[in-house]
């Protein structure tokens, strides 16, 4: 292989993913003087981010003054269990309002409020109304902005483009080979930082509402690149993806649907959210019909409807139904929404859920209530960065949105993701800046590490025989969905990374057939290692905890532990190439985010009255 | 449901065939469910566009028994159980392989479009900017495309006449009526959108209507009012005569 036959780009800093996180993180770079390249999978403007559905969360307080960013703070770390990185639940909570208001700026146009200002809607875990949306299709409208904004900042994109591996000079990063998707050709960038907006890793599960690109790509080559990963034990199970008909299973329902009233029953017709509102949440939740009527009319002294509850307690509830013998007919809950509101408001509401419905289901929502149940939907963990620049422990490798860990804890509040995206999208941009700023030395690529990546891709098409790459992955994710599911024991997970190492034998054999020109079977195989790098650090940080706290619950070890609140689990590879798990101890919490975490919600409003009233 | 019969595109900008396959197929399932069965279990290499599975990111277009669709959200059972179903990739636009079509011509073409131009003085004393719900519904309207390329597939301008020189394609109307009705913008793009981006290539035929998935309409609501701009700033004789008495850049 002769490598000055392959394409070379140099870049001061490639973004690879191009969902919002990238986006936003290639725009900050670019408009800060740096020579950026974004490179995606996919299309531009088709990442997973046009999926979400219900909003971004921020405190603009345009429907109700109350909100604050203390407030938003104090939701996220509770809904995170207090396992949030203080200081990023912190930077998120404060500088969401002005992203969302640079969306506007940058063309988006999200529903009004009847004064002419930023509608926001209620959702799971947020104490007001706090999620800026477009009807049921916020992603879309985000990833337009960021997209229709970011072509005309000086950004060269490569579309259709896969990331195989990072290169280091050294400790640092210097580049990155990929894989044109088209061609089958391989491409060199020459960089001085890579900010990974890779996303998740749920495709490694069977029931799930990611997309073939959620390969936990980014997960994979900063553990390879000897950066550390963090609290990936903490996956989050969506409460109401689909579940009928068996080829859309899994796929969102989005909790707006319980932001503009729906209610959850049992085959029983009973609202069993009501029976499942834990201590810590008591005081917030509405405890009977009558007042969770209320709130939806409007009534600012309703407390909420327990059905918006953090996901992670939906999910169990809905779960628990299910196993006792009171779910729907396919094997979920009824999510209602057709006898709380008119007919011509969910058409306006919830566009998408009712064609979603319509076309694939054949159910309209408007009239009858739909089936839901669980879907793995985001990954809390990931990569292990600093949190005001982002970057990991090697010097020149950033993360941001999903891809990164920290802001959400063990469980993640809806909408969260959105503002996350943008927020860190923009501080590891700047990270970047900074980190580039601060070089002066030339930089190398080794020959000998490209020509290592680009023969694994290869061996996989060259070899004569081997594995199936479609039926290693069809394994793949129905041993993550039997033993690394929504409750955990020792036993399953046990169970599991046994079932990993022989998948990762099966993979080490991986072979698909054809040509290098847009070759699906390829790709598939190419992205193996990267999701059994994922499952594997799922497995064996889901085994370490032993403790129940948000989306991570382990049967065998019932509910949250003082002990382990102390810790995070951190992943990363061994000099002799194992898979480490450690224990490791948290920073203590800065004194002030403490306190206002901890403040009651009375005297936290209260507190932010009179600071507004002083102005 | 049974075995049912499959023709896929199968080649390269070289040539291809349509090639048979027959498939199991479960109850509810749409077409992208067969062919990623068909590609796990038969064919390995068969290249197909898809993302979402969900009608909202608009990656697998493709042509279903002639029609264009997404395949995500075309259920097998809109067809009789004795029809072989064919399936094609886009034709306005060069193949890459099997169901796979180049599109990057209509990403030149959202780059050649003067950019969102927010007037900074419509902002409040408290740096928001109003507008108001009604004032943004037609805009929010167009701004539900889902970029899937449906419309500039059907178009007879950029299919039959292969003039992509001359017009920018009704997903691109689309987006510049978004812009030019949005309350906040500033900048004027008549004169590209009649020089530059084509408008009177339209002959109204609102095949792009038909086939949009998100059910804009977008030769009524954007396309005859955008040209009604043009016509009003290039071809009203009144204006003509007042702009050449008044106007300061003759």
């Amino acid at each position: 292989m002769n490598i000055s036959e392959i394409k070379t780009v140099e870049h001061d800093v490639i973004v690879l993913g191009a969902g919002g996180a990238g986006l936003r993180a290639a725009i900050e770079c670019s408009m800060q003087g740096l020579s950026t390249g974004l490179v995606c999978k996919s299309l531009l403007g088709k990442a997973h981010t046009v999926m979400a559905e219900g909003g971004v969360a921020a405190s603009l307080g345009n429907v109700d003054n109350r909100d604050h960013w203390k407030v938003h703070f104090r939701d996220t770390m509770r809904g995170g269990k207090f396992l949030n990185n203080w200081r990023m639940a912190e930077l998120h909570a404060r500088e969401a309002p002005a992203r969302v208001r640079e969306l506007e700026e940058w063309g988006a146009v999200f529903d009004r409020t009847k004064s002419g200002l930023i509608n926001q809607r209620n959702f799971g875990g947020h104490r007001y109304p706090r999620l800026a949306h477009v009807g049921d299709r916020t992603g879309l409208e985000i990833i337009r902005t960021l997209q229709d904004h970011g072509i005309h900042q000086g950004i060269d994109i490569y579309m259709e483009c896969t990331g195989l591996d990072l290169i280091k000079d050294g400790n640092s990063i210097s580049g990155m080979v990929g894989m044109w998707r088209d061609n089958g050709q391989f491409i060199i960038f020459k960089c001085r930082a890579i900010i990974l907006a890779t996303g998740g890793g749920g495709k490694a599960w069977k029931i799930t509402s990611n997309s073939w690109e959620y390969t936990g790509d980014g997960y994979g080559m900063a553990y390879e690149a000897g950066a550390e990963l963090m609290d990936m034990e903490f996956t989050q199970f969506h409460p109401t993806g689909m579940v009928w008909p068996p080829s859309v299973r899994g796929t969102l329902v989005t909790e707006g649907v319980r932001g503009e009233g729906g209610i959850l029953t049992n085959s029983e017709n009973k609202r069993f959210m009501y029976d499942n509102i834990p201590n810590r949440f008591a005081a917030e939740t509405a405890d009977s019909e009558e007042e969770a009527n209320r709130w939806l009319a409007g009534d600012k002294d309703a407390r909420r409807p327990p059905e918006l509850l953090t996901r992670d307690v939906v999910a169990r509830a809905i779960r628990k139904e299910v196993k006792a013998g009171r779910g729907s007919p396919h094997g979920g809950a009824f999510l209602d929404i057709a006898s709380r509101r008119s007919s011509e408001d969910i058409k306006r509401k919830l566009p998408s859920m009712y064609h979603q419905f319509k076309v694939l289901a054949e159910l309209d929502i408007t009239n009858e209530p739909m089936e839901v149940g669980p879907t793995l939907h985001y990954f809390m963990g990931g990569v292990k960065v600093d949190s005001d620049t982002q970057m990991t422990r090697v010097p020149g490798l950033f993360a941001c949105g999903e891809c990164a860990a920290g802001v959400h804890g063990a469980n993640r509040l809806g909408g969260n993701s959105l503002s996350d995206l943008l927020v860190c999208g923009k501080l590891a941009g700047t990270g970047a800046v900074d980190y580039i700023k601060s070089l002066n030395s030339n930089y190398a690529l080794n020959d000998s590490d490209v020509q290592k990546i680009i023969r694994s891709a290869t061996d996989i098409l060259n070899r004569e025989t081997g594995e199936n790459p479609y039926l290693i992955h069809e394994e793949l994710q129905e041993l993550m969905q039997n033993n690394v599911g929504i409750v955990r024991t020792d036993e399953l997970l046990s169970e599991g990374i046994n079932g990993l190492s022989a998948l990762w034998k099966k993979f080490e054999n991986v072979k698909a057939d054809g040509a290098s020109q847009f070759n699906p079977g390829w790709h598939q195989a190419i992205s193996l290692k990267n999701l059994l790098v994922t499952s594997e650090s799922v497995a064996r940080a889901a085994k370490m905890r032993e403790e129940s706290r948000g989306a991570h619950t382990r049967i065998d070890f019932e509910g949250e532990s003082d002990e382990w609140l102390k810790y995070n689990v951190v992943i990363s590879k061994s000099s002799e190439g194992k898979m480490n798990v450690e224990k490791v101890e948290r920073e203590a919490p800065d004194s002030e985010l403490k306190r206002i975490a901890q403040l009651s919600i009375e005297e936290l409003d209260k507190e932010v009255l009179s600071e507004k009233e002083r102005g | 449901m049974g075995l049912r019969k499959f023709k896929l595109f199968r080649g390269d900008a070289d040539g291809g065939t349509m090639e048979n396959y027959s498939v199991e197929v479960d109850k509810g399932m749409v077409v992208l469910d067969v062919i990623h069965r068909i590609q796990a279990q038969q064919a390995g290499d068969l290249a197909v566009r898809w993302n979402c599975k969900a009608g909202k990111c608009g990656s697998c277009s493709v042509e279903i028994n002639g029609k264009p669709k997404l395949a995500c959200m075309t259920r097998m059972n809109e067809y009789n159980t004795d029809e072989t179903i064919s399936v094609r990739p886009l034709k306005t636009f060069p193949l890459i392989k099997d169901l796979v079509s180049d599109v990057s011509w209509n990403y030149k073409q959202n780059k050649n479009i003067t950019p969102f131009t927010p007037d900074p003085d419509k902002k409040d004393k408290n740096g928001n900017y109003v507008m108001m719900q009604e004032d943004v519904d037609r805009v929010q309207e167009f701004r539900k495309c889902i970029e899937c390329y449906l419309c500039q597939n059907v178009c007879h301008v950029l299919r039959d006449h292969e003039k992509k020189d001359e017009f920018v394609g009704p997903r691109f109307m689309i987006r510049l009526a978004s812009l030019e009705m949005h309350p906040l913008d500033n900048a004027d793009r008549i004169p590209n959108i009649k020089n530059d981006h084509g408008s009177g290539m339209c002959n109204i035929t609102r095949c792009c209507t038909d086939v949009c998935p998100e059910h804009i309409q977008i030769t009524d609501n954007g396309i005859i009012p955008l040209k009604e701009r043009v016509v009003d700033r290039y071809y009203d004789p009144f204006m003509r005569l007042f702009n050449k008495m008044f106007s300061k850049n003759k």
